[in-house]
């Protein structure tokens, strides 16, 4: 059966955390916190040993100095690691990790050292030597030996180039055109937990707690690479201490776990990164660069849109964010060419950041939109107006409700937008230029199919529920509670959750703003199969397990959120100091499952755009190949200082059934989309200073 | 981290017996800094000499100034109420650096000695003639936001990290330092030097030698004095470029007027150009700019560092002008 919508009464109504207290007072238990209790004694711990050089070859691993260390135990390297059997269909070079002499980026996984102690085993990784032939390496996208590439397919499996209408007859019939190059830095997620994992061999099972934000991904990408059946990997994840899409996918420090507890059978092994090999081993957002064409009426309608985007990429692995597809869908140009290439360098892998795809190119083609206000003298909100398209412009399908002119005015109306100038450099407050801007945000609906649940009544009026999700942070575990609730129409308190874990149905990873909706219509359809199956009033022991393969109406509409995105920055006048003073948010996101929650998902994603707006900037030293600002006094991330004394994030109250049975849609990503756009935006407003590179900071205006 | 012996010392002079005795040993304050070190592989030592609990964390009011201990946390020093009336530029540095928890732990000479958080001499793996001399500078060509403008050298153009240090030099600080042949006083000035062919070594004092105390004298400037660091993020943050400044006014007249700048050089920069060319003259915003940017002449900038000229002379003007308002 396919799930059907439901009444709500638990879903839409505040419910304070569930796990809350065991956070706050610190028994949450992290991926290396499990003890004796949970069977986790006498562990060692590994220590990682990067590559020193971009690209080459590892002549010798000399851990003599190492092994001679108090306390150490063992040293791994590409001659001594158990062999891999399978790393994908074309073989996955971020995982594929000592498996040959073969350097391909700094800081790759050369050695793991095995000790009794932390301390002992981070001085044994310092004690070995690598001994490295060093290959010519190329680390910068501006190099000439940098070639752009048209990859097959973009993130996400978008389509790498894609056009509609005539850009050039567009553009060359066209009274304004606007003309500008976008750039985004690396930025890498920086989860306060780092890349973590304790892991067990006993010769038949490998027991792992990682830190991850999809156990069953995490099984089923080792399993084959270790020659095992994915029932032989055991992966939970009670508690994860954030992610932003860099604990997504695996990565080499969870390979690393594996084979380390595999080279000490029966002994529990703690892996943990360090802050600065985060910047190396576990993703980021990769630098970007968008070339944007408006061409319009002098009254600012849209004539066509052009998004070129450009992007270096992993030699080892490829990985392409979808910077340009924004630019297929948001607005009613009648002409539009997107095209994305990339640039294969010795460097290291890239891959999921909050918004992928969304987040840099947004940043591009929202300040391109200011710009052209500004170049038709028309209010930045009455040029998204005359820009709105009836019908998708990519798919030609009906929206499910494309309500981002609401965002717009009542985003305008609360800020104070009416009566604002469109001169730049006109409002001070003491010290500071003060200016506002405005964007606009969308993100995509996703949602997983092939998500399970499992539903079993217990005594006392009681249900267990059973999914293979992950809560990082988010407050999936407590908004799944409530979702269980009304489709079983019971209390949130009748029901038992239990999520994490790989002996659970399998479950679709907590990213693409796609967890609660796809974990939510797999609870619904199992709870509507339980109550077909054994009625209202079970007896306990009685149990339904269904698997999901479709919800929502994709082939019939374009499901999609937007946003409205309100920024009022300050700059001082002799420092050139930049700092947001207020920044709001309006959504149309579905019904909201949890509003206490739902707020904390929003602003933080609205600071984590203010963040990309000012601070965030991963500085790649090409001659060395690797990431220099490798920890968070040189890698700046927005701190409590930062946060806008009027910080708001709201949303409009509806309910999107063909997009999931309780009416919500994802709202993990869409508030860092349009954010750093709205500050850029602001800032040229206070100063007439625009910045098209992030992060704007305070040498754009002395 | 390697293994090492850790003493905790009972006398100034124990300490610093052990550690003259012993190149391999080294003292350890707050430990806000030193400890990254350990972790990092910067430093190895073998003798860590705790003189953190030694009787040196009091403030004593001498009647003419102040003498602040060795062992006093900044968050201390930072709410001394003398430091607030009579030095508020030290006050408002030491609250502009790093975060609550650390000034918790961090002492007055540990503060003057941490060391450049130049992402090169972080990193173990990237060259660095400060941390292995002879190596080379990865930052002359390399990420250079934060690089020195003044006094650096072709082996080294880090700056000292330090907001306090910038206030204590505008307030003419002297150092207390107790070594194998006794104590001595430096000027908090001639404390850090500049990086010349020997960027290895941030200050003059020899192996062994301790800060025991920090002795400030009251003064009309000093009492009129103030702190101003500019930084991409709102706290939490090294300074891009900051300023204590110290002003007296006689009428419209300077009398006296001190400026010491920070982020700008590996050591806290004492403007005395900009100081002569202000003294017994008027204020106003352009003079200040000019004597700054007279003192700027001499800055040596790479594409990333150029912006800190048209900064430091901002912030300089910022310090002074709002200085004049409030005392006249």
């Amino acid at each position: 059966m396919i799930a059907r919508p439901i009444e709500t009464r638990a879903v839409g109504a505040h419910h304070d955390r569930v796990d809350g207290p065991l956070k706050v007072t610190g028994h949450a238990r992290y991926a290396v916190e499990h003890g004796p209790d949970e069977g986790v004694s006498e562990h060692l711990t590994a220590w990682l040993v990067g590559a020193p050089v971009a690209k080459g070859r590892v002549l010798r691993v000399d851990a003599t100095q190492a092994l001679a260390t108090a306390g150490v135990v063992s040293v791994v390297d590409h001659e001594s690691a158990r062999r891999l059997d399978d790393t994908g269909e074309q073989g996955d070079g971020e995982l594929a990790i000592l498996q040959d002499d073969r350097i391909h980026y700094r800081g790759q996984i050369v050695a793991i050292v095995l000790a009794e102690s932390a301390e002992a085993a981070r001085e044994g990784a310092r004690l070995v030597h690598v001994q490295v032939e060093a290959g010519d390496h190329v680390a910068d996208l501006d190099s000439e030996e940098a070639e752009l590439y048209a990859p097959e397919e973009v993130n996400a499996g978008h389509e790498t180039d894609w056009s509609d209408g005539d850009v050039d007859a567009a553009r060359a019939g066209a009274t304004v055109v606007v003309e500008g190059d976008y750039s985004i830095p690396y930025e890498h997620n920086n989860p306060l937990e780092p890349h973590a994992a304790t892991a067990h061999w006993d010769g038949e099972v490998l027991t792992m707690w990682d830190s991850t934000q999809a156990v069953h991904a995490v099984a089923s990408t080792l399993a084959p690479m270790l020659g095992l059946e994915v029932e032989q990997v055991r992966v939970r994840a009670p508690y994860v201490g954030g992610g932003f899409g860099s604990k997504g996918l695996p990565h080499s420090p969870e390979v690393a776990a594996a084979l380390a507890a595999m080279a000490v059978p029966g002994r529990w092994v703690r892996l943990a990164v360090t802050r600065q090999q985060m910047f190396a081993m576990t993703g980021y957002r990769s630098q970007s660069r968008s070339r944007i064409r408006l061409a319009a009426e002098p009254d600012g309608r849209l004539l066509a849109i052009e998004h070129d985007a450009v992007a270096p990429s992993a030699a080892v692995k490829e990985f392409v964010e979808q910077t340009a597809t924004i630019s297929r869908m948001m607005y009613a140009a009648p002409a539009r060419r997107t095209t994305h290439r990339a640039a294969a360098l010795d460097i290291n892998v890239s891959s999921w950041m909050r918004a992928p795809g969304e987040m840099p190119g947004t940043f591009a083609t929202e300040v391109a939109m200011d710009e052209l206000a500004v170049a038709c003298d028309v209010d930045p909100i009455d040029l998204r107006l005359r820009n709105e398209p009836a019908t998708d412009p990519e798919t030609g399908n009906p929206w499910n409700d494309r309500r981002l002119v609401e965002c717009l005015e009542q985003g305008a109306e609360r800020f104070g937008w009416s009566g604002r100038s469109p001169e730049p450099r006109t409002t001070t407050d003491g010290d500071w230029l003060v200016g506002t801007g405005v964007a606009a945000a969308t993100y995509p609906t996703l949602w997983m199919p092939g998500n399970g649940a499992r539903i079993e009544s217990r005594t006392g009026g009681r249900y267990a529920v059973g999914i293979g999700a992950v809560d990082i942070g988010t407050g999936a575990r407590t908004v799944l509670q409530q979702i269980a609730a009304d489709a079983l129409d019971v209390p949130v308190s009748a029901i038992d959750l239990a999520i994490g874990d790989t002996s659970l149905p399998a479950a679709t990873v907590a990213g693409g703003s796609s967890g609660t909706g796809s974990w939510g219509t797999a609870i619904v359809q199992t709870a509507q199969q339980f109550r077909a199956d054994h009625g209202p009033e079970p007896a306990p022991g009685l149990h339904t397990q269904t698997t999901t393969e479709s919800y929502p109406d994709m082939a019939g509409h374009a499901l999609h959120s937007f946003g409205a995105v309100f920024a009022e920055v300050r700059v001082d006048r002799w420092t050139g100091e930049v700092r947001v003073s207020r920044l709001h948010g309006t959504y149309s996101v579905g019904r909201i499952v949890n509003p206490m929650t739902a707020r904390s998902q929003l602003l933080g994603g609205l600071l984590m755009g203010l963040s990309a707006a000012l601070h965030e900037e991963g500085v790649r030293d090409p001659r060395f190949g690797h990431v220099v600002t490798q920890d968070l006094a040189t890698y700046h991330v927005a701190a409590h200082a930062d946060v806008p004394p009027d910080l708001d994030a709201r949303w409009l109250e509806e309910s999107d059934t063909l997009s999931t049975p309780f009416g919500g849609r994802g709202i993990g990503e869409i508030a860092i989309v349009g954010t750093a756009a709205a500050i850029a935006n602001a800032a040229w407003h206070a100063t007439g200073v625009r910045v098209r590179d992030l992060p704007v900071t305070a040498d754009a205006f002395l | 981290m390697k293994e090492l012996t850790y003493v905790r010392a009972t006398s100034a002079a124990e300490a610093v017996e052990a550690v003259t005795d012993d190149p391999r040993a080294q003292y350890l304050g707050g430990g806000t800094n030193l400890t990254d070190h350990l972790k990092l592989g910067i430093t190895t030592p073998e003798v860590l000499v705790d003189v953190s609990r030694l009787p040196l964390d009091t403030v004593e009011d001498t009647g003419t100034g102040l003498r602040i201990g060795a062992a006093v946390r900044n968050s201390d020093l930072a709410a001394h109420p003398v430091v607030r009336s009579d030095f508020p530029a030290l006050s408002r540095a030491l609250l502009a650096g790093a975060s609550g928890q650390i000034r918790n732990q961090a002492t007055t000479a540990g503060n003057l000695l941490q060391r450049t958080r130049c992402v090169y001499f972080q990193d173990p793996t990237t060259p660095c003639n400060k941390r292995e001399p002879g190596s080379g500078c990865s930052a002359i060509e390399g990420y250079g936001r934060y690089n020195a403008v003044l006094g650096a050298s072709e082996a080294c153009v880090a700056v000292h990290p330090s907001d306090m240090a910038v206030a204590m030099s505008a307030l003419d600080a002297q150092v207390v330092v107790l070594g194998a042949e006794g104590e001595r006083r430096i000027p908090l000035e001639d404390l850090h030097r500049l990086p010349g062919h020997h960027p290895e070594r941030d200050t003059t004092l020899a192996h062994g030698e301790l800060i025991t105390a920090v002795e400030l004298s009251r003064s009309g400037a000093a009492r009129t004095s103030t702190y101003e660091k500019a930084r991409d993020r709102a706290s939490y943050a090294f300074a891009l470029v900051s300023v204590a400044a110290a002003l007296e006014l006689d009428g419209d007249r300077v009398a006296d007027v001190r400026i010491a700048w920070g982020g700008a050089a590996h050591k806290p920069w004492r403007a005395r150009t900009a100081e002569d060319l202000l003294r017994d003259g008027p204020l106003d915003e352009q003079r200040v700019r000019d004597a700054a940017a007279e003192e700027l002449r001499a800055a040596a900038t790479g594409p990333d560092s150029d912006y800190k000229v048209a900064m430091l002379t901002g912030i300089t003007a910022r310090a002074l002008v709002r200085l004049s308002e409030a005392t006249s």
